[in-house]
């Protein structure tokens, strides 16, 4: 299979285990998987070069949190070992976990029994992710602070000599936040070009279309004139978004706005518009149109 | 009892010449919080963040997951109000080793509400994993380096910067009180700027045949020295607590959790800024109006004792403060 057909493959396996999901669980971050799915399969089927996954198939039970605890564990494993020549993947908007989770079964990282553990209690697999969450690293649920995490994760592996890069996985919303324009400026004031972000920008946050929640267009002016390189490109097309990472921005970060829809590959969630951050079904004809749609696409579920 | 300037300052320089692991972050405010000759000496080592606390308390978090120890100055304000949420989440949630030093606790700025940190113990006291140190002299300014340095976790340091005295003859020590007193009359916890001030008010309120029991309190959290609570336990009329921070979550509650939580029936009275913001003025204004001088420490002990001890101003003023020398002489006395 050529890496474009693996990349829809993993784009397309996303969508159905959310859909899945969000029938099963009668709602959930769905429109993300929507909007981010080709964004995700892309940066991990040929984007970043990552080890294979260094953490158990089946994710460990919450063991508690970090501090004077020996049972603590973390989900970077899921992206493989910390080497100074491989890149790293940090998520920022972890209300999308249940995406990364269906794309780390996709990609083979993670057992599908672990995909059944999502938000279970007692388990590691919650919904908003925490670092414990698999394929996650950080603490990234208040958000806009996973950005500027990543600055000192990149200043440290710059000290240490390393030369992977660091990827971090960014929404649209993010760029309400005044800290996400503190971290750009520092990225730049450093020349952290190690760094590159991949936005979903689907055009959407919590309470609707946000265009009409605060303004953040032209996002690509204002990356450039914080002294990013900024490409806008289809958010959809695998080739174009793998491309993007090719962009020359020697000193400079680069992000990479991926232009998405967010009801794209689930069409029968376009007249929800303009609300499409939590799919909740007001009725059970919503729920039965979307398990109408699911058994045409995708067959009966599993 | 002598003062001195720029402890920070001279000492951070040799104190990180043989600890590569340390990095030092600064929000534009290099020279007012004393790294400006760490700059200067490892410039490779040191990262300007400019006026962006929050993504610098982020970045200082992602620093430390690569091994390295940042030591984040700025005003305090800047750092437990702007960015308590990066404290908390981006630091203090995956326990790592950063060191958020604080400047200008309490009222020891004239730069007014806006600067004076008041409240800062009760607000740090309160996040998971984090330890809380509070400096009182430059023996605490220097010492309270490798204290820090040793914690497994973030830590917080209420720091001192310019003239300061220099009390203590050793060095800091995690968890543990100093001992400047023994005495049964009344005991006495005081921290960071307010101890010097006791230092003061005790000598005449020996002289006139009060008999005190005086701990310097360096660590806030863990709060578990034996100590405290012996000495909250002895007391024939009470126990005071003397801060430089509201009287609420600081160290007159720390003292109080204790006591209540092992039955200790004494009274308890909790000096310090009593629950208002401050304004801008000299310090030697701001102790006297928000009652943090030895004239407000001494008209306490007069309430708790029941009587006129006939101590004014002058002779408080009178008072030559001696540093001193170590737990064990002072526990000697």
């Amino acid at each position: 299979m050529s890496w474009p057909q693996e990349a829809k493959r993993v784009a397309d396996g996303i969508r159905r285990r959310v859909t899945a999901f969000t029938l099963k669980n009668g709602g959930g971050y769905l429109s993300q998987a929507c909007s981010s799915a080709e964004i995700l399969a892309t940066l991990y089927t040929r984007v970043m070069n990552l080890g294979p996954s260094v953490a158990p198939p089946v994710p460990p039970p919450f063991g508690g949190v970090p501090g004077k605890n020996p049972d603590y564990t973390t989900g970077a494993g899921y992206n493989g070992p910390h080497e100074p020549e491989r890149d790293r993947f940090f998520i920022s908007p972890v209300h999308y976990a249940l995406v990364l989770y269906a794309t780390l079964v996709e990609t083979g990282r993670m057992a599908e029994e672990g995909l059944e553990m999502f938000n279970q209690d007692g388990g590691t697999v919650e919904m908003i992710g925490a670092e414990h969450s698999p394929g996650h690293e950080l603490m990234a649920g208040s958000l806009g602070q996973a950005l500027s995490q990543v600055i000192g994760v990149a200043l440290g592996r710059r000290r240490k000599g390393e030369t992977g890069r660091n990827f971090v996985f960014m929404s649209d919303g993010e760029f309400m936040i005044g800290q996400t324009w503190e971290a750009m400026e520092t990225l730049s004031f450093y020349r952290l070009d190690s760094v590159i972000a991949y936005v979903d920008a689907n055009g959407q946050s919590a309470d609707g279309k946000i265009d009409e929640v605060m303004g953040i267009e032209p996002l690509k002016e204002r990356l450039e004139a914080f002294g990013a390189v900024a490409v806008e490109v289809d958010g959809h097309d695998a080739r174009a978004l793998a491309a993007a990472a090719e962009t020359p921005h020697e000193g400079r970060p680069l992000v990479v706005i991926a232009r998405t829809n967010p009801y794209c590959g689930v069409e029968v969630l376009a007249e929800r518009a303009p609300k499409f951050h939590y799919i909740r079904f007001a009725g059970p004809e919503e729920k039965e149109a979307l398990e109408r749609f699911y058994v045409r696409k995708w067959g009966g579920r599993e | 009892m002598t003062l001195e300037t720029q402890v920070h300052q001279k000492n951070l320089v040799k104190w990180a010449a043989d600890k590569p692991e340390v990095v030092v972050f600064s929000a534009d405010l290099t020279s007012s919080t004393e790294v400006r000759l760490f700059a200067e000496t490892y410039p490779d080592r040191f990262y300007s963040f400019g006026m962006t606390e929050q993504n610098m308390m982020s970045a200082a978090g992602g620093m430390a997951r690569e091994g390295f120890t940042p030591w984040v100055h700025t005003f305090a304000v800047f750092l437990y109000r702007r960015a308590l949420d990066q404290v908390q989440m981006s630091v203090a949630y995956p326990n790592l080793r950063v060191r958020i030093v604080g400047f200008l606790p309490g009222i020891t700025t004239p730069g007014g509400a806006t600067h004076q940190a008041i409240e800062d113990v009760a607000i740090m006291r309160a996040v998971p994993n984090m330890t809380v140190l509070e400096t009182g002299d430059a023996a605490d300014v220097e010492s309270v380096l490798d204290v820090a340095q040793a914690v497994d976790g973030p830590v917080y340091i209420r720091m001192l910067r310019g003239q300061i005295p220099r009390l203590f003859t050793t060095p800091m020590r995690l968890g543990r009180a100093r001992r400047l007193r023994r005495g049964s009359d009344v005991t006495l916890f005081t921290a960071g700027i307010t101890t010097e001030e006791a230092m003061r008010a005790t000598q005449v309120l020996e002289q006139r045949g009060v008999s005190i029991e005086h701990l310097h309190v360096t660590t806030h959290k863990p709060f578990t020295d034996p100590a405290v609570l012996e000495a909250a336990s002895r007391p024939k009329y009470g126990v005071i607590t003397f801060e430089n921070h509201t009287t609420v979550g600081g160290l007159g509650s720390e003292v109080a959790e204790v006591m209540a939580e092992h039955g200790v029936g004494k009274r308890l009275v909790r000096l310090g800024i009593p629950d208002t913001y401050a304004h801008g003025g000299s310090r030697p204004y701001l102790m006297r109006h928000y009652g943090l001088d030895a004239l407000a420490l001494v008209r306490a002990v007069e309430k708790l004792l029941g009587e006129d001890l006939n101590i004014g101003e002058d002779d408080l003023a009178a008072v030559r403060v001696e540093p001193v020398h170590g737990d064990f002489k002072a526990e000697a006395l």
